[in-house]
């Protein structure tokens, strides 16, 4: 099929008619054929900047969008060749399923025989050649998701835009059409912006995710980066991250109430510390720790309580300082509360903030 | 009282009886139009024998009449038709201050006395001789009191069909602005543009207040004509125009009633 475009944000800010700032003027460079994630809570402006990067709003003056290099800042939706699916679908009730989909190529003008010979294929690839014939409203919720996902591709766009497409949906259906999703663009290789709220569907589907607050991006990245390194307290809270230690760092090392262990050489450096050289947290997921003999560890803590759950045991610690962390660790050890553990951190998965 | 929600047997009868009462009420007059209508000689009653003859001169006085109230109802619905859905569609795409603004000014003829209307028609245009004298002249008024009932109906079914998401829809496929109208807003606004028509054309039928001062005695309309036939005619033939009015009136009341059932069934 035809490949995806690349696309270009520099400068692109929202500001409404009301005076409300939904963006701040940020850049971002989307990559032809991955699948970028726009990850935040709601208000936090990843919907304002699908709707700029699809032509359905106007970025304030001085931003500009390119695509493949070619300014479309001033193209509307209709001229920018993407598709887009919508939270609500916006399938037209008016027309059959065969009909939507054969809607875009229908206004390019082409023949009636040929667009539905097309738009069938679209459906047969979707699994839902049989709906052809069917009115919008005889359809279930995950049966319309698909009808305007295979809306959107009958016209070979160059980029297709999904703005929280699964979430009218129930939790089974989620899933799995959102590994349907996943394969589909992975095959089609196509240019794609996705849009969501929910952290699982990000991590799963996107190449890289961008995680966006209050109109601004908050950290760009892989979901292994975002996921495991996250850039500040907003996208560590936002991911899920629950343990924190204060301490600080010198020479490379950090330094705790329990310890200090040796960063690894991306953390270490001046910049990547986000105060310098001063006071910092390091984060950490629960599955990120290893406990081991107290001797050999340089973080060494007092253990408070043991929740065995058969395969694996919830291990909760207490720095001197009296910080607590939760560790997940395997269940063949035994750990007495008041006893002494050494933790190491698996390098790759710890974080500054 | 506090006894039963349950009807009573009783308190049910007296309510069916007030009921027949103020239903015979209403409907003994109309039936003793109608009937007046086709009786041979009304102070002598039916006695005198039943008759289609003042049907007949009705027809063959009025006839000119009942045109010119079909053109000016089917032009009223054409020029309504070309501004209020196109109207409806730009106000319902981008609600704002400005847009509600807008429909409470057009919907300001609705509260006005149609004769003020009149009146200010008459004043600011009354001098153009040629437009006084034409039938465009009370077309004009019409389609002033009828557009906010058209824009009205089209607009709410806009809004119940979310036609903003349905027009980015098309755009998005590729979709100029003139083919998401015609494609995409027109088809799914059909329900509300018909009970708007069928709004349009029976108020303009039965327009009185507005129309009978806008008239000329060549440019008349059914309800100014009834009047006309009170005030100078044999009240037999009165009569029968009253049924030639029902008889033309009636079919539309009863398809709008219906047709708005069926709306409503649709948007729920």
């Amino acid at each position: 099929m035809n490949r995806g475009a690349a696309i270009t944000v520099s400068g692109c800010g929202k500001t409404f008619a009301d005076g409300t700032r939904a963006l701040a003027p940020l850049d971002l460079d989307v990559t032809a054929g991955e699948t970028l994630v726009l990850l935040g809570p709601s208000g936090c402006g990843k919907t304002t900047l699908l709707r700029l990067i699809a032509g359905l709003e106007a970025p304030d003056a001085g931003g500009q969008i390119r695509f493949d290099g070619a300014d479309v800042t001033a193209l509307p939706i209709e001229k920018r060749n993407v598709g887009m699916v919508f939270q609500s679908y916006a399938l037209f009730p008016n027309m059959s399923v065969i009909d939507n989909v054969a809607y875009g190529l229908r206004v390019r003008g082409m023949a009636k025989a040929a667009r539905r010979a097309q738009a069938a294929g679209v459906l047969e690839m979707m699994r839902i050649g049989a709906l052809a014939e069917r009115r919008i409203d005889q359809l279930s919720g995950g049966q319309r998701q698909r009808v305007a996902l295979a809306r959107a591709l009958a016209v070979e766009p160059r980029v297709i835009l999904l703005d929280e497409p699964l979430t009218a949906l129930d939790a089974a259906l989620r899933e799995h059409l959102r590994g349907e999703i996943d394969a589909l663009l992975k095959r089609l290789a196509i240019t794609a912006i996705y849009v969501t709220h929910d952290q699982a569907e990000a991590l799963a589907l996107g190449d890289r995710i961008v995680v966006m607050r209050n109109g601004a991006i908050a950290q760009v990245g892989t979901p292994r980066d975002v996921y495991f390194r996250p850039a500040d307290d907003f996208v560590a809270d936002f991911v899920g991250i629950t343990n924190r230690l204060a301490g600080t760092v010198t020479n490379g090392r950090f330094e705790t109430a329990a310890g200090f262990i040796p960063l690894p050489p991306d953390l270490a450096s001046p910049a990547a510390a986000p105060a310098g050289q001063g006071a910092v947290r390091l984060l950490f997921r629960p599955e990120a720790a290893r406990l081991i003999p107290p001797p050999e560890a340089g973080l060494v803590f007092e253990v408070m309580q043991v929740e065995f759950q058969g395969a694996r045991q919830k291990v909760t610690l207490k720095d001197p300082a009296g910080a607590r962390i939760l560790v997940e660790a395997p269940a063949d050890g035994v750990l007495a509360p008041g006893a002494a553990v050494g933790l190491i951190l698996d390098p790759a998965r710890i974080s500054l903030a | 009282m506090t006894a039963s929600m349950k009807p009573h047997r009783l308190t049910f009868a007296f309510q069916l009886t007030v009921t027949l009462l103020a239903c015979a009420f209403l409907m003994v007059p109309a039936g003793a139009s109608i009937l007046a209508g086709f009786t041979a000689n009304y102070f002598r009653g039916v006695s005198s024998g039943l008759t289609l003859k003042w049907i007949g001169e009705v027809l063959a006085l009025y006839s000119d009449t009942i045109a010119l109230s079909i053109a000016i109802a089917l032009g009223t619905l054409g020029v309504t038709l070309l501004i209020g859905v196109p109207a409806a569609w730009a106000l319902a795409r981008r609600p704002s201050r400005l847009t509600r603004l807008v429909e409470e000014v057009v919907t300001l003829p609705v509260a006005i006395p149609g004769l003020a209307l009149a009146l200010a028609l008459i004043l600011a245009y009354g001098g153009i001789r040629e437009f006084r004298m034409s039938p465009l002249f009370i077309l004009t008024g019409h389609v002033l009191y009828t557009l906010p009932f058209m824009l009205r109906a089209v607009m709410a079914v806009l809004a119940a069909v979310d036609v903003r998401t349905l027009e980015e829809g098309a755009a998005s496929l590729g979709a100029s602005p003139l083919q998401r109208f015609f494609q995409v807003v027109v088809p799914n606004a059909r329900g509300g543009i018909l009970a708007g028509a069928l709004m349009v054309v029976t108020l303009s039928i039965g327009e009185f207040n507005l129309t009978w001062m806008l008239h000329t005695p060549l440019t008349k309309t059914l309800p100014v004509g009834l009047a006309d036939s009170y005030a100078s005619m044999r009240l037999e033939i009165a009569s029968a125009y009253t049924l030639v009015f029902f008889v033309m009136i009636v079919p539309l009341l009863v398809a709008l009633q219906l047709f708005g059932r069926t709306v409503q069934g649709a948007a729920k």
